[in-house]
């Protein structure tokens, strides 16, 4: 509850805006450092964040000096053009200056402990603070989502088990353990380190694909686009009917493949239009198609292929033929039927294909946020404490370990370690 | 008379120690059990302390409880559990003659002033507006009082499974208490079952004693109590044996003859504690189990075989203990079993142990869903202190912090979020299991205890004299030191870095031999045993504990708002029902209870706090 803390406070999501909070005794440092100088209190102003000679945003900022600020502390509020890449990159030089990124809710309970809640609690702000900090929470769980969540998963079941067998080294000495239980925790425990620290090491190369691998769904009115994503998908994202232009607006979907987050984008059929909402739908297929990592170019095996998308495969787009089983293809391209299920193990496996391709090694770390890596960081600190002949103190390290992983999934509590414990070992008597 | 200020029911491990407590605080104190001669009867294994337990008898022991002393006066084989690991999970263990046991806990009690003791059980409960005001004995008698701790342990609607037979008992050879149960079911507790069992009890004269390994005691005796000066009882040889393949077949053959695995019992037991049914088909890889073979007494042929509590029927055990090494002619002469009996959700419970709706009556041991003599003790003497404010007219507040107290952890862990097997002390509950230290007992909790008025003189003075040590070697072995330079010519090799260190800082080190540092600082070896294992431990464990600091603070300002009885978590805005309901079912005391409360969010927690700020 020491230090000082920074965050995006308007919510996750790409937003014309996102508002990075600051609070705590260097928040007036660090706001003079990155916008050359403090701005009059409490009032906006518009300023070129720099760090280190680069150009971060133009961003309006406001400098809240305690104790007239939401938490009652030094704060400042950054406004920030909300692309991903900017604010991670403000992220990174707050953290750099040497602040730290907030836990859920410690705005909040800052507020709280400097009394600020009571002057507002009047105005229900119980409310406001259970959305705020709630958004925080989901925030923290979106982040963890896809590929991160299953790699931190991985870890934290790794020190679950590690510490399991270090409790029960410590705690059950006279029972019958398997021999060799205590160096085989220290091997293991290294072993882990390193590849958190190689996770570290790696995390900046993640940043630029935070928002993970884009796919879009390209094609005429009714090749049964939206049935391929709802097939791909596995669930009922997009609305399907017979009739052609059904989609109207990009529809997307989020999922992982190959351990890599995609966002999966059903778009309006490719056609010329008078029809003032379609062709803004079309519109917005193609700068979908554009924005995308991967183009799925789709025909229908019983109409033929249309110019624009046929110019999408020549540009490199995956050609998807779609209703083979109403009509074999003439064309070339995956055989596919969304609606029989034939062929989509094929175009799933080239899918994931492409996906690797295009996250590359980069996605390995997937650690896109400050805090992210701040939490790894501070797990690697706690296990270099493992060095240490005693057992009690081995664990300690453990615990921390697992205390700062804890940030980005949620406490592990003793009995997940005690589950481990009597699951794995024969004992008591 | 028939007039007291705390009555205790049931004369168990937390029944003995809550009476003895109760009347230390000068309270005029009755004790009702069934029978006399089974008070500080030990139900099961004939061991006091152990890791995590031996923690608990230390910190009764420094309340000046009889736990520990009873131990002492009753042990038979001695153990440091542990002891190539740090002093922080060091647990001291005791096996006890199980008569001597008896009779030191009945002497403590006799001596012990403003304590009656009467052979009688308690049929019901005196009610009167809602408060509990005395208890009725099987008698007939009205026994009136400000306070009642029930400790009847395995007794409320005990059955005991053999085979496929059941018997209604507490233990074995003991009625069960059906009239109590009844009274505590009317109050509209919430009640659950659990199970344990125990193993058969052998005849030590027909067990081939030279066929097996032998697990002599510590030579050194280490006592349990701080207020032993020495061991006297001549000390015991524990044997070791195996399961065999032989068993294993025999026991898989027979598993429907198990109560538990024929699913006769529904309670839940103890994972740590697993029958030997259990053990055998769940780790099946596993050819051989050990087994402990602890001798119950001096004069006393029994032979207690830890490790293989069972409910299979009395002939199968006998095919079980004769295929193991040692035992081919061992004589059976009471057989194991489980015990299947009622407890009361320890979420209906404050902090103190007292009922929330239920003024004036207060649990403790096993009817708390916990297990264990040490467990038990430990919640009988806290239920106690209260039970002394409660009847003395004030409001009961007498609590340990999770950071002060194994006690502490147990009863935070028991009244906040429940149990859903029979709860058990380990040092990995702790989160601050470097502070809670065997070894420590006494300056963490003593001077809490006098304020408490359950600490006599002796005790006091003791504790006064080691706590002026202690400090005055830790502040001298913080003021003196030397350069790196002096350190290396005096055969210590610290870092070249031009850093003066403190004896403090280097005593832990790898790098600095115990010789080294004794002739540096030669009055380190004058110290007391014990002074010096305080500053030893303060060197190993200091930079640990300061950087857990922020983390108490933050833990001490949470725990200090409490959150008031009739709280009504459905107007609290921003809470969701499913937090409503997780709130609602434990009713934390403190926000930092309900911080602590599992699967409650950060979320709900700030909303809690505003709401009691603004309260
Ligand atoms: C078969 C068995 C196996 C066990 N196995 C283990 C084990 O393996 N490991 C372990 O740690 N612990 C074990 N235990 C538990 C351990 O014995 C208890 O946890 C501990 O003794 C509990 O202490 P207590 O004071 O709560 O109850 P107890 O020691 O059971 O004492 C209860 C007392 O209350 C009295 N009483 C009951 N009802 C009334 C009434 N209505 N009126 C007056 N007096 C009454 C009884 O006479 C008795 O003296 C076992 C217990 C049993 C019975």
């Amino acid at each position: 509850m020491s230090g000082t803390i920074f965050a995006i406070a308007s919510g996750a999501g790409r937003a014309g805006v996102a508002v990075m909070r600051v609070s705590g005794p260097e928040a007036g440092q660090a706001l003079a450092a990155l916008a050359g100088g403090l701005p009059r209190p409490r009032h906006a102003s518009l300023r070129r964040l720099r760090h280190r000679g680069e150009v971060l945003d133009e961003a309006l900022v406001l400098w809240f000096p305690a104790p007239h600020s939401y938490t009652g502390e030094d704060s400042a509020e950054l406004h920030l053009h909300g692309g991903p890449a900017v604010i991670a990159a403000v992220g990174d030089a707050l953290a750099m200056l040497g602040l730290r990124p907030a836990e859920p809710g410690e705005f909040t309970r800052r507020a709280f402990t400097h009394g600020k809640l009571d002057l507002t609690a009047a105005e229900g702000i119980a409310d406001l603070i259970a959305a705020e900090t709630e958004a925080q929470r989901r925030q923290a769980l979106r982040q963890a989502g896809g590929a991160l969540a299953l790699r931190v998963r991985g870890w934290v079941e790794r020190l679950t088990d590690l510490l399991a067998r270090q409790e029960a080294f410590i705690e059950f000495e006279d029972e019958d353990l398997p021999e060799g239980l205590d160096a085989a925790v220290a091997a293991d425990v290294a072993e882990l380190r390193a590849e958190l620290a190689a996770e570290i090491a790696g995390a900046a190369r993640a940043e630029a694909l935070r928002e993970g691998v884009r796919i879009a769904i390209l094609g005429a009115p009714n090749a049964g686009k939206s049935s391929l994503l709802n097939a791909l998908a596995g669930r009922e994202a997009a609305i399907v009917s017979p009739q052609a232009g059904t989609t109207r607006d990009v529809v997307e979907t989020r999922m992982v493949m190959a351990g890599v987050p995609v966002t999966l984008s059903d778009t309006a059929g490719l056609r010329e239009t008078d029809d003032v909402i379609e062709a803004e739908g079309v519109r917005r297929a193609r700068a979908a198609g554009a924005g995308a990592e991967i183009v799925l170019a789709v025909f229908a095996a019983d109409a033929p292929p249309d110019a624009e998308t046929r110019a999408l495969v020549e540009a490199g787009a995956l050609a998807v033929v779609n209703k083979c089983d109403v009509v074999p293809p003439m064309m070339a391209g995956q055989a596919v039927s969304a609606r029989s299920g034939m062929g989509l193990a094929q175009l799933r496996a080239a899918l994931e294909d492409a996906v690797r391709a295009s996250a590359g090694v980069a996605m390995e770390a997937g650690l896109t946020r400050p805090r992210h890596r701040a939490a790894l960081a501070d797990a690697v600190a706690a296990l270099d404490t493992l060095e240490n002949p005693l057992p009690e103190l081995r664990a300690e390290a453990l615990r921390g370990a697992l205390a700062a992983m804890g940030r980005l999934t949620g406490r592990v509590g003793v009995e997940a370690v005690l589950d481990r414990v009597f699951s794995e070992f024969c004992i008591g008597k | 008379m028939t007039q007291f200020d705390v009555i205790v029911v049931g004369g168990g491990h937390a029944g003995t120690e809550a009476a003895a407590t109760a009347a230390r605080c000068g309270a005029r104190t009755l004790l009702l059990t069934h029978k006399a001669e089974t008070i500080g009867e030990m139900s099961c294994n004939p061991a006091i302390g152990g890791i995590g337990k031996g923690h608990l008898v230390r910190e009764v022991d420094a309340l000046d409880g009889i736990m520990g002393r009873a131990a002492d006066a009753a042990g038979i084989h001695f153990k440091l559990l542990n002891r190539s690991k740090g002093p922080a999970v060091r647990g001291p263990r005791a096996q006890a003659d199980r008569k001597l046991y008896r009779a030191a806990v009945q002497a403590l009690l006799a001596e012990t002033a403003n304590l009656t003791i009467r052979a009688e059980g308690a049929e019901d409960l005196l009610i009167e507006a809602g408060r509990v005001v005395g208890v009725v004995g099987a008698s007939g008698t009205a026994f009136r009082a400000g306070a009642v701790v029930i400790t009847t342990g395995t007794f409320l609607r005990g059955v005991i499974h053999l085979g496929r037979e059941r018997t209604p008992a507490g233990r074995v050879g003991d009625a069960p208490s059906v009239g109590l149960a009844l009274a505590l079911e009317r109050l509209g507790l919430p009640m659950a079952r659990l199970k344990t069992g125990t193993p058969p009890r052998l005849d030590g004269r027909t067990i081939d004693w030279a066929a097996l390994e032998a697990q002599p005691g510590d030579a050194e005796p280490e006592p349990l109590s701080w207020m032993t000066a020495r061991i006297t009882n001549p000390q015991l040889h524990c044997g070791i044996t195996w399961t065999t393949e032989e068993t294993h077949a025999l026991i898989r053959a027979n598993l429907q003859e198990s109560a538990v695995y024929g699913g006769r019992i529904s309670g839940v037991g103890p994972r740590y504690c697993p029958s030997i049914e259990d053990k055998v088909v769940r780790f099946a890889d596993k050819n051989r189990h050990q087994i402990f073979l602890e001798p119950e007494g001096l004069d006393d042929p029994t032979v207690y075989p830890n490790g293989i509590s069972t409910s299979l029927p009395e002939s199968v055990q006998r095919g079980i203990i004769a295929s193991m090494p040692g035992l081919s002619r061992a004589v059976i002469m009471r057989p194991g079993y489980a015990i299947e009996y009622d407890h009361v959700d320890p979420r209906a419970l404050r902090p103190t142990l007292e009922l929330r709706d239920v003024p004036g009556l207060f649990l403790a041991g096993q009817i708390n869903g916990t297990t264990g003599y040490e467990e038990a003790a430990a919640q009988g003497m806290m239920a106690a202190l209260n039970a002394v404010q409660r009847a003395a007219g004030t409001e009961p507040d007498r609590v340990l912090a999770r950071d002060e107290a194994y006690a502490g952890v147990m009863i935070d862990d028991l009244t906040l979020q429940g149990v859903s097997e029979p709860y058990r002390m380990l040092t990995a509950r702790s989160e601050y299991r470097l502070r809670l230290r065997a070894d420590n007992a006494m300056l963490r909790l003593t001077a809490k205890g006098m304020e408490w008025g359950c600490v006599g003189q002796v005790r006091a003075d003791a504790f006064r004299g080691f706590q002026a040590a202690v400090s005055d070697a830790i502040a001298r072995a913080r003021a003196e030191g030397a350069t790196p330079a002096q350190y290396r010519a005096a055969g210590a090799p610290v870092n070249l870095d031009g850093r003066w260190r403190s004896l403090l800082d280097v005593l832990a080190l790898p790098a600095m031999p115990v010789e080294v540092a004794e002739t540096m600082f030669p009055w380190l070896r004058d110290l007391a045993p014990r002074v010096r294992a305080q500053v030893e431990c303060e060197a190993l464990y200091g930079p640990y504990l300061a950087r857990q600091e922020a983390e108490l603070a933050l833990l001490r300002r949470e725990e200090a708002l409490a959150i008031p009885d009739g709280v009504d978590f459905a107007v609290i805005a921003g809470l969701s029902r499913e937090m409503q309901q997780r709130l609602e079912a434990a009713r934390p005391a403190t926000l930092g209870a309900a911080s602590r409360l599992a699967g409650v969010t950060p979320a709900a927690v700030a909303a809690l706090a505003v709401h009691l700020r603004r309260a």
